[in-house]
Protein backbone atom coordinates (compact mmCIF):
# COMPACT_ATOMS: atom_id res chain seq x y z
CA UNK A 1 0.00 0.00 0.00
CA UNK A 2 2.96 2.39 -0.14
CA UNK A 3 2.34 5.40 -2.63
CA UNK A 4 4.09 3.86 -6.53
CA UNK A 5 4.64 8.02 -6.97
CA UNK A 6 5.54 10.64 -4.52
CA UNK A 7 3.50 13.25 -5.92
CA UNK A 8 1.07 15.30 -3.62
CA UNK A 9 -2.53 14.87 -4.52
CA UNK A 10 -3.21 17.54 -1.58
CA UNK A 11 -1.13 20.57 -0.90
CA UNK A 12 -1.77 22.93 2.13
CA UNK A 13 0.33 26.23 1.78
CA UNK A 14 0.31 28.45 5.13
CA UNK A 15 -3.39 27.65 5.14
CA UNK A 16 -4.74 29.32 8.25
CA UNK A 17 -8.44 29.43 9.41
CA UNK A 18 -10.29 32.18 11.82
CA UNK A 19 -13.66 32.50 12.92
CA UNK A 20 -15.03 35.10 14.71
CA UNK A 21 -11.57 36.12 17.21
CA UNK A 22 -10.88 32.39 17.10
CA UNK A 23 -8.21 31.03 15.41
CA UNK A 24 -8.74 27.43 14.47
CA UNK A 25 -6.05 27.13 12.41
CA UNK A 26 -2.80 28.55 11.80
CA UNK A 27 -0.06 28.11 9.10
CA UNK A 28 -0.71 24.75 8.30
CA UNK A 29 1.86 23.02 5.61
CA UNK A 30 1.14 19.45 4.85
CA UNK A 31 0.83 17.53 1.71
CA UNK A 32 -0.98 14.02 1.19
CA UNK A 33 0.83 11.98 -1.59
CA UNK A 34 -0.75 9.82 -4.54
CA UNK A 35 -1.96 6.50 -2.89
CA UNK A 36 -1.04 7.22 0.91
CA UNK A 37 -3.04 7.38 4.16
CA UNK A 38 -2.34 10.29 6.02
CA UNK A 39 -4.08 10.25 9.51
CA UNK A 40 -4.43 13.60 11.38
CA UNK A 41 -4.08 12.55 15.21
CA UNK A 42 -5.06 14.73 17.44
CA UNK A 43 -7.48 15.95 20.05
CA UNK A 44 -11.46 17.50 19.91
CA UNK A 45 -10.56 21.32 19.16
CA UNK A 46 -7.16 20.32 17.62
CA UNK A 47 -8.40 21.50 14.09
CA UNK A 48 -8.20 18.20 12.30
CA UNK A 49 -11.75 18.19 11.21
CA UNK A 50 -11.14 21.35 10.19
CA UNK A 51 -8.48 20.43 8.13
CA UNK A 52 -10.66 17.84 6.11
CA UNK A 53 -13.30 20.31 5.82
CA UNK A 54 -10.80 22.87 3.80
CA UNK A 55 -10.28 20.05 1.40
CA UNK A 56 -13.61 19.72 0.01
CA UNK A 57 -14.43 23.50 0.69
CA UNK A 58 -17.35 22.74 3.08
CA UNK A 59 -15.26 25.31 5.11
CA UNK A 60 -13.20 28.22 3.29
CA UNK A 61 -9.69 29.59 4.57
CA UNK A 62 -9.17 32.72 5.53
CA UNK A 63 -5.13 32.76 4.03
CA UNK A 64 -2.75 30.14 2.63
CA UNK A 65 -3.89 27.85 -0.43
CA UNK A 66 -4.85 24.59 -1.34
CA UNK A 67 -3.93 22.39 -4.15
CA UNK A 68 -6.11 19.84 -4.90
CA UNK A 69 -4.05 17.96 -7.77
CA UNK A 70 -2.15 20.99 -8.54
CA UNK A 71 -5.23 22.85 -9.22
CA UNK A 72 -6.10 25.68 -6.03
CA UNK A 73 -9.69 24.44 -4.97
CA UNK A 74 -11.03 27.61 -4.67
CA UNK A 75 -10.23 28.06 -8.29
CA UNK A 76 -12.50 25.06 -9.32
CA UNK A 77 -16.11 24.59 -9.52
CA UNK A 78 -17.43 23.84 -5.77
CA UNK A 79 -19.62 20.97 -6.87
CA UNK A 80 -17.80 19.65 -9.38
CA UNK A 81 -14.71 19.11 -6.78
CA UNK A 82 -16.89 17.66 -4.12
CA UNK A 83 -18.02 15.15 -6.36
CA UNK A 84 -14.59 14.18 -7.19
CA UNK A 85 -13.71 13.71 -3.92
CA UNK A 86 -15.30 11.17 -1.60
CA UNK A 87 -16.59 12.23 1.59
CA UNK A 88 -17.15 9.84 4.75
CA UNK A 89 -18.50 10.91 8.13
CA UNK A 90 -19.16 9.36 11.84
CA UNK A 91 -22.27 8.07 11.81
CA UNK A 92 -22.01 7.72 8.49
CA UNK A 93 -24.54 10.92 7.45
CA UNK A 94 -26.60 8.30 5.70
CA UNK A 95 -29.91 9.90 3.77
CA UNK A 96 -33.14 8.27 5.98
CA UNK A 97 -35.35 8.35 3.27
CA UNK A 98 -33.45 6.85 1.14
CA UNK A 99 -32.62 3.22 0.34
CA UNK A 100 -29.24 1.57 0.80
CA UNK A 101 -28.88 1.10 -2.91
CA UNK A 102 -29.50 5.25 -3.06
CA UNK A 103 -27.51 6.38 -0.67
CA UNK A 104 -25.12 4.39 -2.48
CA UNK A 105 -25.74 5.61 -5.96
CA UNK A 106 -26.15 9.19 -5.35
CA UNK A 107 -23.37 10.53 -6.55
CA UNK A 108 -23.37 8.52 -9.84
CA UNK A 109 -27.07 9.82 -10.11
CA UNK A 110 -26.12 13.62 -9.71
CA UNK A 111 -23.83 12.92 -12.39
CA UNK A 112 -26.16 11.70 -14.52
CA UNK A 113 -25.20 8.36 -15.28
CA UNK A 114 -27.80 5.59 -16.90
CA UNK A 115 -29.97 3.84 -14.13
CA UNK A 116 -28.61 -0.09 -15.41
CA UNK A 117 -25.16 1.48 -15.00
CA UNK A 118 -25.47 2.91 -11.29
CA UNK A 119 -27.39 -0.27 -10.63
CA UNK A 120 -24.12 -2.94 -11.66
CA UNK A 121 -22.24 0.02 -9.60
CA UNK A 122 -24.07 -0.19 -6.78
CA UNK A 123 -23.80 -4.25 -6.89
CA UNK A 124 -20.19 -3.88 -7.32
CA UNK A 125 -19.66 -1.79 -4.25
CA UNK A 126 -22.02 -3.67 -1.85
CA UNK A 127 -19.72 -6.69 -2.64
CA UNK A 128 -16.80 -4.65 -2.05
CA UNK A 129 -18.15 -3.42 1.52
CA UNK A 130 -18.99 -6.81 2.44
CA UNK A 131 -22.64 -6.61 2.21
CA UNK A 132 -25.03 -8.87 0.48
CA UNK A 133 -26.89 -7.37 -2.66
CA UNK A 134 -30.31 -7.98 -0.96
CA UNK A 135 -29.30 -4.97 1.58
CA UNK A 136 -29.55 -2.42 -1.80
CA UNK A 137 -33.30 -2.71 -0.84
CA UNK A 138 -33.23 -1.90 3.07
CA UNK A 139 -33.15 1.45 4.72
CA UNK A 140 -30.27 3.35 7.22
CA UNK A 141 -32.77 2.84 10.09
CA UNK A 142 -32.94 -1.27 9.61
CA UNK A 143 -28.70 -1.34 9.42
CA UNK A 144 -26.41 -2.12 12.78
CA UNK A 145 -23.53 0.58 12.82
CA UNK A 146 -21.16 -0.74 11.26
CA UNK A 147 -23.51 -2.07 8.50
CA UNK A 148 -24.36 1.58 7.86
CA UNK A 149 -20.42 2.87 7.68
CA UNK A 150 -19.72 -0.13 5.59
CA UNK A 151 -22.69 1.74 3.06
CA UNK A 152 -21.18 4.77 4.01
CA UNK A 153 -17.74 3.77 2.63
CA UNK A 154 -19.62 2.14 -0.77
CA UNK A 155 -21.42 5.99 -1.11
CA UNK A 156 -18.30 7.50 -1.05
CA UNK A 157 -16.66 5.21 -3.44
CA UNK A 158 -19.67 5.28 -6.13
CA UNK A 159 -17.83 7.89 -8.84
CA UNK A 160 -14.57 6.19 -8.38
CA UNK A 161 -12.94 9.43 -6.69
CA UNK A 162 -8.91 9.54 -6.31
CA UNK A 163 -9.12 11.13 -3.24
CA UNK A 164 -11.50 10.19 0.25
CA UNK A 165 -11.80 11.90 3.01
CA UNK A 166 -12.86 10.24 6.27
CA UNK A 167 -13.58 12.00 9.35
CA UNK A 168 -13.52 9.30 12.31
CA UNK A 169 -15.30 7.43 10.18
CA UNK A 170 -15.31 4.22 12.91
CA UNK A 171 -15.01 5.92 16.54
CA UNK A 172 -18.54 5.53 16.84
CA UNK A 173 -18.74 2.10 16.67
CA UNK A 174 -18.26 -1.05 19.37
CA UNK A 175 -14.77 -1.98 19.51
CA UNK A 176 -14.94 -5.37 18.03
CA UNK A 177 -16.89 -3.66 14.67
CA UNK A 178 -13.96 -0.87 14.61
CA UNK A 179 -11.36 -3.39 14.70
CA UNK A 180 -13.15 -5.19 11.53
CA UNK A 181 -13.74 -2.27 9.71
CA UNK A 182 -10.18 -1.20 10.16
CA UNK A 183 -8.69 -4.39 8.63
CA UNK A 184 -11.26 -4.12 5.69
CA UNK A 185 -10.36 -0.77 5.44
CA UNK A 186 -6.53 -1.96 5.34
CA UNK A 187 -7.45 -4.99 2.43
CA UNK A 188 -9.65 -2.07 0.75
CA UNK A 189 -6.38 0.58 0.53
CA UNK A 190 -4.51 -2.34 -0.53
CA UNK A 191 -6.74 -2.85 -3.90
CA UNK A 192 -8.13 0.45 -4.42
CA UNK A 193 -4.74 2.52 -3.47
CA UNK A 194 -7.08 5.47 -2.71
CA UNK A 195 -5.28 8.83 -1.27
CA UNK A 196 -6.92 9.46 2.27
CA UNK A 197 -6.98 11.98 4.48
CA UNK A 198 -8.52 10.39 7.47
CA UNK A 199 -9.28 12.12 10.86
CA UNK A 200 -9.26 10.33 14.24
CA UNK A 201 -8.48 10.99 17.72
CA UNK A 202 -7.60 7.33 18.56
CA UNK A 203 -4.30 6.79 18.35
CA UNK A 204 -4.49 3.12 17.98
CA UNK A 205 -6.58 3.60 14.75
CA UNK A 206 -3.77 6.19 13.20
CA UNK A 207 -0.62 3.49 13.78
CA UNK A 208 -2.61 0.70 11.90
CA UNK A 209 -4.25 2.43 9.43
CA UNK A 210 -2.13 5.28 8.55
CA UNK A 211 1.44 5.45 5.98
CA UNK A 212 2.09 8.87 8.12
CA UNK A 213 0.32 10.32 11.14
CA UNK A 214 0.03 14.09 11.59
CA UNK A 215 -0.20 15.17 14.83
CA UNK A 216 -1.65 18.39 15.40
CA UNK A 217 -2.56 20.89 18.56
CA UNK A 218 -4.31 23.87 18.95
CA UNK A 219 -4.70 24.66 15.62
CA UNK A 220 -0.99 23.72 14.85
CA UNK A 221 0.70 20.51 12.78
CA UNK A 222 3.26 19.48 15.09
CA UNK A 223 5.11 16.86 13.41
CA UNK A 224 4.16 14.69 10.78
CA UNK A 225 5.33 10.89 11.42
CA UNK A 226 5.44 7.41 9.93
CA UNK A 227 3.78 5.24 12.29
CA UNK A 228 6.89 3.45 13.59
CA UNK A 229 8.75 6.60 14.47
CA UNK A 230 5.59 7.70 15.90
CA UNK A 231 5.74 5.32 19.05
CA UNK A 232 9.77 5.79 19.17
CA UNK A 233 9.62 9.59 19.10
CA UNK A 234 11.25 12.20 21.50
CA UNK A 235 8.42 14.64 20.36
CA UNK A 236 6.77 15.62 23.46
CA UNK A 237 2.87 15.56 22.36
CA UNK A 238 3.40 12.81 20.11
CA UNK A 239 5.06 11.21 23.22
CA UNK A 240 2.52 12.02 25.51
CA UNK A 241 0.02 10.36 22.79
CA UNK A 242 1.54 7.13 23.16
CA UNK A 243 1.70 6.90 27.54
CA UNK A 244 -1.73 8.03 27.11
CA UNK A 245 -2.38 4.68 25.25
CA UNK A 246 -0.19 2.52 27.28
CA UNK A 247 1.52 -0.38 25.93
CA UNK A 248 1.07 -2.59 23.28
CA UNK A 249 1.25 -0.22 20.77
CA UNK A 250 4.88 -1.16 19.04
CA UNK A 251 2.65 -4.47 17.83
CA UNK A 252 -0.25 -2.02 16.57
CA UNK A 253 2.20 0.18 14.35
CA UNK A 254 2.93 -3.26 12.97
CA UNK A 255 -0.37 -3.64 11.92
CA UNK A 256 -0.75 -7.06 10.42
CA UNK A 257 -4.15 -7.35 8.17
CA UNK A 258 -4.46 -10.57 10.30
CA UNK B 1 -84.97 15.33 17.08
CA UNK B 2 -86.09 19.13 15.82
CA UNK B 3 -82.20 19.63 14.57
CA UNK B 4 -82.56 16.54 11.78
CA UNK B 5 -85.66 17.69 11.06
CA UNK B 6 -84.26 21.09 10.28
CA UNK B 7 -81.11 19.65 8.27
CA UNK B 8 -82.97 17.45 6.05
CA UNK B 9 -85.58 20.17 5.27
CA UNK B 10 -82.73 22.19 4.66
CA UNK B 11 -80.61 19.83 2.90
CA UNK B 12 -79.86 21.49 -0.52
CA UNK B 13 -78.90 24.68 1.48
CA UNK B 14 -76.85 23.02 4.38
CA UNK B 15 -74.71 20.72 1.49
CA UNK B 16 -74.35 24.51 -0.48
CA UNK B 17 -73.18 26.34 2.25
CA UNK B 18 -71.15 23.56 3.32
CA UNK B 19 -69.69 23.45 -0.30
CA UNK B 20 -68.89 27.22 0.02
CA UNK B 21 -67.28 26.76 3.43
CA UNK B 22 -64.87 23.98 1.72
CA UNK B 23 -64.22 26.03 -0.99
CA UNK B 24 -62.91 29.06 1.24
CA UNK B 25 -61.05 26.48 3.27
CA UNK B 26 -59.41 24.60 0.47
CA UNK B 27 -58.65 28.03 -1.42
CA UNK B 28 -56.98 30.19 1.39
CA UNK B 29 -55.24 27.07 1.84
CA UNK B 30 -53.78 26.62 -0.53
CA UNK B 31 -52.40 30.12 -0.95
CA UNK B 32 -50.93 30.15 1.81
CA UNK B 33 -48.93 26.84 1.09
CA UNK B 34 -47.92 28.51 -2.13
CA UNK B 35 -46.66 31.50 -0.25
CA UNK B 36 -45.90 30.03 3.44
CA UNK B 37 -44.01 27.03 2.41
CA UNK B 38 -41.01 29.36 0.25
CA UNK B 39 -41.48 31.83 3.20
CA UNK B 40 -40.35 29.03 5.86
CA UNK B 41 -37.82 27.63 3.44
CA UNK B 42 -36.22 31.15 3.18
CA UNK B 43 -36.55 31.28 6.69
CA UNK B 44 -34.55 28.34 7.37
CA UNK B 45 -31.83 29.29 5.00
CA UNK B 46 -31.36 33.54 5.61
CA UNK B 47 -30.94 34.04 9.32
CA UNK B 48 -31.51 37.85 8.94
CA UNK B 49 -35.05 37.19 7.15
CA UNK B 50 -36.10 34.91 10.44
CA UNK B 51 -37.31 37.56 12.65
CA UNK B 52 -38.82 39.90 10.50
CA UNK B 53 -41.06 37.58 8.89
CA UNK B 54 -42.22 34.98 11.63
CA UNK B 55 -42.73 38.77 13.85
CA UNK B 56 -44.85 39.38 10.74
CA UNK B 57 -47.10 36.42 10.65
CA UNK B 58 -46.98 36.71 14.42
CA UNK B 59 -48.47 40.09 14.71
CA UNK B 60 -50.75 39.17 11.50
CA UNK B 61 -52.48 35.75 13.67
CA UNK B 62 -53.15 38.46 16.62
CA UNK B 63 -55.75 40.48 15.09
CA UNK B 64 -59.34 39.66 15.67
CA UNK B 65 -60.83 38.18 12.44
CA UNK B 66 -63.47 40.21 12.56
CA UNK B 67 -61.31 43.44 12.33
CA UNK B 68 -59.41 41.74 9.46
CA UNK B 69 -62.21 41.44 7.81
CA UNK B 70 -62.99 45.36 8.80
CA UNK B 71 -59.98 46.39 7.69
CA UNK B 72 -60.12 44.99 4.38
CA UNK B 73 -63.67 45.67 3.31
CA UNK B 74 -62.42 49.58 1.83
CA UNK B 75 -59.92 47.37 -0.20
CA UNK B 76 -60.85 48.63 -3.96
CA UNK B 77 -60.84 44.82 -5.79
CA UNK B 78 -61.06 43.06 -2.76
CA UNK B 79 -63.72 44.78 -0.63
CA UNK B 80 -65.81 44.19 -4.09
CA UNK B 81 -66.09 40.71 -3.71
CA UNK B 82 -66.71 39.29 -0.15
CA UNK B 83 -65.55 35.93 -1.21
CA UNK B 84 -62.00 37.68 -2.40
CA UNK B 85 -61.59 39.20 1.15
CA UNK B 86 -62.55 36.08 3.05
CA UNK B 87 -60.04 33.96 1.06
CA UNK B 88 -57.42 36.57 1.41
CA UNK B 89 -58.18 37.02 5.23
CA UNK B 90 -58.02 33.05 6.14
CA UNK B 91 -55.03 33.13 3.98
CA UNK B 92 -53.20 35.52 6.23
CA UNK B 93 -54.18 33.32 9.14
CA UNK B 94 -52.97 30.32 7.65
CA UNK B 95 -49.69 31.26 6.44
CA UNK B 96 -47.87 31.39 10.45
CA UNK B 97 -48.45 28.35 11.14
CA UNK B 98 -47.29 27.03 8.00
CA UNK B 99 -44.01 29.23 7.77
CA UNK B 100 -43.20 28.34 11.60
CA UNK B 101 -43.59 24.57 10.69
CA UNK B 102 -41.55 24.82 7.35
CA UNK B 103 -38.95 26.30 9.16
CA UNK B 104 -39.00 23.76 12.04
CA UNK B 105 -38.82 20.82 10.04
CA UNK B 106 -36.16 22.14 7.52
CA UNK B 107 -34.15 22.96 10.65
CA UNK B 108 -34.71 19.79 12.72
CA UNK B 109 -32.89 17.83 9.40
CA UNK B 110 -29.74 16.53 11.05
CA UNK B 111 -26.66 19.03 10.25
CA UNK B 112 -24.16 15.93 9.23
CA UNK B 113 -27.17 14.72 6.85
CA UNK B 114 -27.13 18.35 5.02
CA UNK B 115 -23.55 18.47 5.36
CA UNK B 116 -22.73 15.06 3.64
CA UNK B 117 -25.26 16.09 1.01
CA UNK B 118 -23.19 18.95 0.49
CA UNK B 119 -19.38 16.73 1.05
CA UNK B 120 -21.19 15.39 -1.82
CA UNK B 121 -21.62 17.62 -4.38
CA UNK B 122 -25.23 18.29 -4.05
CA UNK B 123 -26.29 21.71 -5.41
CA UNK B 124 -28.35 23.71 -2.95
CA UNK B 125 -31.51 23.16 -4.71
CA UNK B 126 -30.69 19.27 -4.49
CA UNK B 127 -30.26 19.66 -1.20
CA UNK B 128 -33.60 21.52 -0.71
CA UNK B 129 -35.70 18.85 -2.90
CA UNK B 130 -33.64 15.60 -2.41
CA UNK B 131 -32.98 16.38 1.06
CA UNK B 132 -34.60 19.27 2.84
CA UNK B 133 -38.35 19.15 2.14
CA UNK B 134 -38.76 15.11 2.00
CA UNK B 135 -37.42 14.92 5.46
CA UNK B 136 -39.03 18.07 6.59
CA UNK B 137 -42.17 16.94 4.98
CA UNK B 138 -44.53 15.10 7.73
CA UNK B 139 -43.47 18.60 10.13
CA UNK B 140 -44.49 20.87 7.21
CA UNK B 141 -48.11 18.97 6.62
CA UNK B 142 -48.86 18.65 10.53
CA UNK B 143 -48.50 22.99 10.09
CA UNK B 144 -50.92 22.76 7.50
CA UNK B 145 -53.04 20.52 9.24
CA UNK B 146 -53.20 23.42 12.10
CA UNK B 147 -54.21 25.86 9.34
CA UNK B 148 -56.71 23.84 7.95
CA UNK B 149 -58.33 23.25 11.21
CA UNK B 150 -57.86 26.84 12.17
CA UNK B 151 -59.64 28.25 8.70
CA UNK B 152 -62.71 25.90 9.09
CA UNK B 153 -63.04 27.93 12.50
CA UNK B 154 -62.56 31.28 10.92
CA UNK B 155 -64.57 30.64 7.87
CA UNK B 156 -68.06 31.12 9.47
CA UNK B 157 -67.03 34.44 10.96
CA UNK B 158 -66.48 35.14 6.98
CA UNK B 159 -70.44 34.78 6.59
CA UNK B 160 -70.47 38.39 8.64
CA UNK B 161 -69.36 39.67 5.59
CA UNK B 162 -71.36 38.08 3.28
CA UNK B 163 -69.05 35.60 2.18
CA UNK B 164 -71.22 32.85 2.24
CA UNK B 165 -70.19 28.97 4.06
CA UNK B 166 -71.68 27.45 6.95
CA UNK B 167 -71.86 30.46 9.48
CA UNK B 168 -74.23 31.54 7.44
CA UNK B 169 -76.75 29.42 9.71
CA UNK B 170 -74.87 30.41 12.77
CA UNK B 171 -75.53 34.38 12.33
CA UNK B 172 -79.14 33.57 11.29
CA UNK B 173 -79.58 31.18 14.07
CA UNK B 174 -78.06 33.91 16.61
CA UNK B 175 -80.26 36.72 14.66
CA UNK B 176 -83.96 34.25 15.09
CA UNK B 177 -82.18 33.13 18.50
CA UNK B 178 -82.65 29.68 16.87
CA UNK B 179 -80.38 27.18 18.51
CA UNK B 180 -81.61 24.54 15.54
CA UNK B 181 -80.34 27.06 12.75
CA UNK B 182 -77.02 27.40 14.72
CA UNK B 183 -76.17 24.00 15.26
CA UNK B 184 -76.89 23.55 11.22
CA UNK B 185 -74.05 25.79 11.12
CA UNK B 186 -72.07 24.23 13.57
CA UNK B 187 -72.40 20.84 13.38
CA UNK B 188 -71.20 20.47 9.86
CA UNK B 189 -68.44 23.32 10.47
CA UNK B 190 -67.01 20.95 13.26
CA UNK B 191 -67.82 17.86 11.48
CA UNK B 192 -65.55 19.23 8.61
CA UNK B 193 -62.43 20.21 10.97
CA UNK B 194 -62.62 16.45 12.59
CA UNK B 195 -62.68 15.37 8.66
CA UNK B 196 -59.69 17.16 7.82
CA UNK B 197 -57.65 17.22 10.64
CA UNK B 198 -58.14 13.61 10.03
CA UNK B 199 -57.37 13.41 6.54
CA UNK B 200 -54.23 15.64 6.69
CA UNK B 201 -52.78 13.61 9.81
CA UNK B 202 -53.26 10.31 7.99
CA UNK B 203 -51.20 11.86 4.76
CA UNK B 204 -48.93 13.27 7.56
CA UNK B 205 -48.66 9.51 9.38
CA UNK B 206 -47.80 8.11 6.37
CA UNK B 207 -44.90 10.65 4.97
CA UNK B 208 -43.32 10.07 8.77
CA UNK B 209 -43.09 6.30 8.40
CA UNK B 210 -40.88 6.48 5.11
Amino acid sequence: MQAAAADPVIEFRDVSYRVGGNQVLCGLNLHVKRGETLVLLGRSGSGKTTTLKLVNRLVSQSAGIILVNGMPNDQTDVIRLRRGVGYVIQEAGLFPHFAVARNIGLVPKLEGWAQGRIEARVRELLQLVGLDAEFGQRYPHQLSGGQRQRVGVARALAADPEILLMDEPFAALDPLTRDELQREFLLLQQRLHKTVLFVTHDLREALRLGSRIALMEAGKLVTVLTPQEFVKSGDAWASAYVRAFGEGLESAANRGTS
Amino acid sequence: MNLLHFLSQNRAQVLELTLEHLWLVGISTLFAMLVGIPLGILVAHRKGWNKPILTTANIIQTIPSLALFGFLLPVPWLGARSDRLAILALTLYALLPIIRNTYAGIHGVDAAIVEAARGMGMTEWQLLYQVELPLAASVILSGVRIAVVISVGLATIAAAIGAGGLGEFIFRGLAMVDDRVILAGAIPAAVLALLADFGVGWVERRLRAR
